[in-house]
């Protein structure tokens, strides 16, 4: 009598199915959402400036201005299209945001250039967005270095110095992981977590909450079903939710995105299997609070917005107070973001991932615990 | 099996609040058990406690002859449960709800077939089965709801106000099955707040403020207070017993049942 019955086990989750089947909208949640949100993230969440509208006020109209400003448009980070008069123009498209950079070439420009005096040109940067300002700057500054680098070996040559002379440093720099520093190739893995964690942590608390709301649960506390029989029929299937989710985002990533995982996709799905067990436990913790759907909705999106911002999917924690970033600390996506984002960018194995894989089967097994003893007090 | 129920002294207290005190009954099988008192006098607490949901605080109950503090899985196994608000599954249909619970009640294969068989010709629902519950109409849906209650033949069927807000037709062809039901021996424990439904229990309970004031055959207590008929008694208990409770002023601040 007091043995797990696979029979009850199956009735509940066959029951499960149909719900999810007849639901739409929660079909629509667990297949469009993830989509929507992989397309939304991947263009819109995209730190890499380039092709800024830049205004011009040239005022020596000369060869050497002209140059300078194709110089400037084929750093590919600034769109030199608009030439002014005046510093009142400026102000007007800075103003307006028409431009975020002006670049302003004195009438002597020229004239100096040519006659081997130091020439002048001023940038004028909007920093309301500090991003696009740092990138700006060091796209002019690098530009300004190379060039008088240039014109000054031209100088040496035209005095007569013998030959021409190298730069007597050279740092070489190469970018491992993500050489073309797309910012794509950083989120789009990340994502996996946070998609996964918002449908089914959403997915799982409305099924339970949903027969609390409905008085369901009070005819099944009088049936002999028991709380682990009930609780795997329930979560299993958005285990299988979750697969699917995940697949879709796996698909449209590399197939879409061309992002591709360096490391074993193996590996991904099985870590990606405990990360989806806390996240169970979580949607079952807030089902355990909530009592209606709506509360069930509106803890989830608690839970979205530190995710976002503590979990270092979009900023790095390093750079985070002491406090934050033990609360990000707290975050079971943070740990799947290192494992995710390591798989995906650097193609390491669990030799470099077990520690993030221990503290996310910690969390699993302690969530996991605390939500099914929760659960059971309300079944029974 | 000499009782169907049989409660000594049962109490239930919430915190400091007690809803129900010293509940003291006993009815054979194949009877039918009619609990009637206003809302929140602690009726459905004394059903939960009888189906080994919630725990007594203190007095012992068997039910079918098992205990309800230790043997809750027996009971619950035994017993068809049906409450105030149907609860079924409206994005289901009929047929599928069966399903269900059958499978809840560790009916498999032939037999649940069999029982799902059986219970849609007994109630009637043969060309319902493949409609959506949330289409059924109010009557509809508490003889689905009958119906999953009685596939696994239960011993004891539990009717908490089954027919709260159902039209006058549909109660008295739900009635007329809860009779028959009883003749062929299932025991029946049914709360309601309709006095001709009362009428026609074999023994009747008054409850009262958490206390069992009243028990015996409905004809018995109409002679007992000389009322000509259930109401007027009903009306004469409420009355009679309001005024000298003495739990009745804190209680009036705002209790429940």
């Amino acid at each position: 009598m007091r043995r797990f019955s696979w029979v009850r086990f199956t009735a509940v989750l066959k029951k499960e199915f149909l719900h999810i089947l007849r639901d739409r909208a929660s079909l629509v949640m667990a297949v469009a959402m993830p989509i929507g949100m992989l397309l939304l993230f991947g263009y819109a969440v995209n730190t890499d400036v380039e092709h800024l509208p830049t205004v011009v006020w040239d005022q020596s109209q000369t060869a050497d201005s002209r140059e300078f400003v194709t110089s400037v448009r084929n750093t590919q980070y600034l769109n030199p299209d608009n030439f002014v008069q005046g510093y009142k123009q400026i102000a007007d498209y800075l103003d307006s945001g028409k431009a975020r950079v002006a670049v302003i070439i004195p009438p002597n420009y020229g004239k100096n250039l040519q006659g081997n005096v130091q020439a002048n040109v001023q940038v004028l940067v909007d920093g309301s967005d500090p991003t696009v300002a740092r990138a700006a700057m060091s796209a002019v500054q690098m530009l300004g270095l190379n060039k008088s680098l240039q014109l000054q070996n031209e100088r040496l040559v035209a005095m007569g110095t013998a030959g021409s002379i190298g730069t007597p440093l050279n740092i070489e720099t190469r970018v491992w992981y993500n050489p073309d520093m797309k910012s794509l190739v950083f989120n789009i893995p990340a994502l996996i977590g946070l998609i996964l964690q918002n449908v089914i942590a959403m997915l799982t608390s409305f099924s339970i909450v949903r027969e609390k709301e409905r008085g369901t649960m009070e005819q099944l506390v009088v049936t002999p079903i028991r709380s682990l029989e009930l609780l795997l029929g329930k979560l299993l299937p958005f285990v299988f939710i979750g697969f699917v989710s995940l697949s879709l985002i796996l698909a449209t990533g590399i197939f879409w995105f061309g992002v591709v995982p360096m490391g074993s996709i193996p590996l991904l799905v099985l870590l990606s299997t405990i990360f989806l067990v806390t996240i169970l436990a979580i949607g079952l913790l807030i089902s355990s609070i909530a009592k209606t759907q709506l509360q069930a909705m509106q803890m989830t999106f608690i839970l979205i917005l530190p995710s976002i911002l503590l979990s270092g999917f979009i900023f790095p924690r390093e750079t985070m107070p002491r406090l934050l970033q033990l609360l990000g600390g707290l975050l079971p996506l943070t740990y799947f973001l290192d494992i995710v984002r390591g798989i995906f960018l650097k193609g390491v194995g669990i030799q470099y991932l077990w520690q993030d894989t221990l503290t996310l089967c910690a969390f699993a097994i302690i969530l996991l615990a605390i939500a099914a003893k929760k659960f059971k007090k309300n079944v029974e | 099996m000499n009782l169907a129920i049989d409660c000594q002294g049962l109490v239930k207290r919430f915190g400091a609040y007690t809803a129900v005190q010293g509940v003291t009954f006993k009815i054979p099988p194949g009877t039918i058990m009619g609990f009637v008192g206003p809302n929140g006098a602690g009726k459905t607490t004394i059903i939960r406690m009888l189906c080994g949901v919630l725990v007594p605080t203190e007095g012992q109950a068997t039910v079918l002859g098992f205990d309800v503090l230790t043997q809750p899985e027996e009971i619950k196994q035994r017993i068809g449960y049906m409450s105030q608000k149907f609860s079924l599954y409206e994005d289901l249909t009929v047929g599928e709800n069966l399903d269900f619970y059958a499978g809840v009640y560790s009916l498999q294969g032939k037999t649940a077939r069999a029982a799902k068989t059986q219970v849609i010709e007994r109630i009637g629902l043969g060309d319902r089965t493949s409609q959506l519950v949330s289409s059924l109409s109010g009557g509809w849906k508490q003889r689905v709801a009958l119906a999953c209650a009685l596939l696994h033949n239960p011993q004891l069927l539990i009717l908490d106000e089954p027919t709260a807000g159902v039209d006058p037709v549909s109660r008295r062809v739900f009635w007329e099955l809860i009779h028959q039901l009883a003749k062929e021996g299932m025991t029946v424990l049914v709360s309601t707040h309709y006095m001709d439904e009362a009428a026609t229990c074999n023994f009747l309970g008054f409850v009262f403020y958490g206390r069992l004031i009243a028990f015996g055959s409905p004809e018995e207590m109409k002679k007992r207070e000389a009322k000509d008929n259930l109401d007027d008694l009903f009306i004469y208990f409420v009355e009679h017993e309001a005024s000298d409770d003495p739990r009745n002023r804190i209680i009036k601040k705002g209790g429940r049942g």
